[in-house]
């Protein structure tokens, strides 16, 4: 069988989500941001919601995402895209609103919007791409970089007396009572771009209906900002990174315990 | 016992040449050109070995440029 039988529209198991336009990202080669917008949009074009999405942009590396995925967007002051959020979906109650942020944005200047919406239970989705560091300036410590990590503001490593600990503002947004989902996700290998995937839908799902604030954390990497490749700092992520923000569902007061509920089907064997 | 063969497309114009498609690849079908660049200067990534493809889309899912289509088919 020739290659030309197979390159055939019928036989499409994967192909660029219609919703991504035409232009060149700006990220650099190996971004995790390529792979959220990339989720971003086969969601919204999955759900039918393309005419009813409101997305609202951080300041950061992911300020240009209006050029890149075919949706309505709202490019926010530095940390104040949960405050926009939340005014765009009182007005337009019926419309799908999320926040794309980063960790300069959200857990740094934004600390505050952010924990205010989450305990507001505005219902909006929140996504946010942590990858450590301030990319967009050059590399600079952020709130959540790790102890010990070089950036181009702690050269010899972050230190804890002079620096603080790493703040991981995800676990602070679970004791809230307005947050209804909230999970940390990565998207290093196929495998877990899937799970990313069914996460960001849930939270879609949970601002179209109402239940309160989802939280999406994206655990990411910054290869220019950590000087290394792309599969390097994958690497990097995985042995550093998921140690301080381990993977998994923090808070799911929508689907309590899906996985439970997928076991005792598993139980029960057939007849 | 049905067969999956798979075959994949790769705009390289849009590939940045990240390497992360290679790594994903369970079956060492993808490869980066060791010389060859595109227009933008990238060293895009190609099929190295296409007859290894199983089709599982896994270097698609991971490349965050989606420049990379999938195909796969049943043979009986």
């Amino acid at each position: 069988m020739s290659y030309e039988d197979i390159k055939k529209p019928e036989n499409i198991v994967y192909q660029r989500p219609a919703l991504l336009n035409g232009n060149h990202m700006h990220y650099c080669p190996g971004c995790s941001h390529g792979v959220v917008h990339k989720l971003i949009a086969e969601i919204v074009e999955e759900m039918g919601l393309q005419d009813k999405t409101i997305g609202i942009a951080p300041v950061g590396c992911a300020v240009f995402a209006y050029n890149y995925v075919d949706i309505d967007w709202i490019e926010a002051a530095h940390g104040r895209a949960p405050a926009v959020a939340t005014a765009v979906k009182r007005l337009n109650p019926d419309r799908m609103v999320f926040t794309y942020q980063g960790d300069g944005d959200l857990a740094a200047i934004g600390t505050g919007e952010t924990i205010h919406a989450a305990n507001r239970g505005e219902n909006i989705a929140i996504i946010f791409i942590n990858n450590g560091i301030y990319g967009m300036t050059g590399g600079q410590m952020s709130p959540t970089t790790l102890e010990g990590m070089k950036t181009s503001t702690s050269p010899y490593g972050r230190r804890i007396d002079l620096n603080g600990y790493p703040l991981p503002i995800t676990n602070l947004l679970v004791g809230l009572d307005g947050t209804c989902y909230v999970t940390r996700q990565s998207v290093h290998t196929a495998a877990a771009v899937r799970k990313t995937k069914a996460a960001i839908k849930q939270a879609f799902k949970n601002a179209m209906e109402g239940r309160g604030t989802s939280v999406v954390e994206v655990v990411s990497t910054c290869n220019s900002g950590w000087k290394m490749t792309p599969v390097q700092a994958n690497d990097w992520m995985v042995e550093h990174m998921f140690k301080k923000y381990p993977i998994g569902d923090l808070k799911n007061t929508v689907n309590p315990a899906p996985a439970a509920h997928a076991k005792g089907v598993e139980t029960h064997p057939k007849q | 016992m049905p067969k999956v063969i798979g075959a994949v497309d790769i705009n390289i114009e849009r590939c940045k040449g990240c390497d992360l498609c290679v790594a994903a690849c369970p079956a060492d079908v993808l490869l980066l050109q060791p010389k060859e660049v595109n227009d933008r200067g990238y060293h895009f990534a190609y099929t190295a070995n296409p007859d290894k493809c199983i089709g599982c889309a896994a270097c698609a899912l991971v490349c965050p440029d989606a420049c990379i289509t999938v195909y796969r088919k049943k043979i009986d």
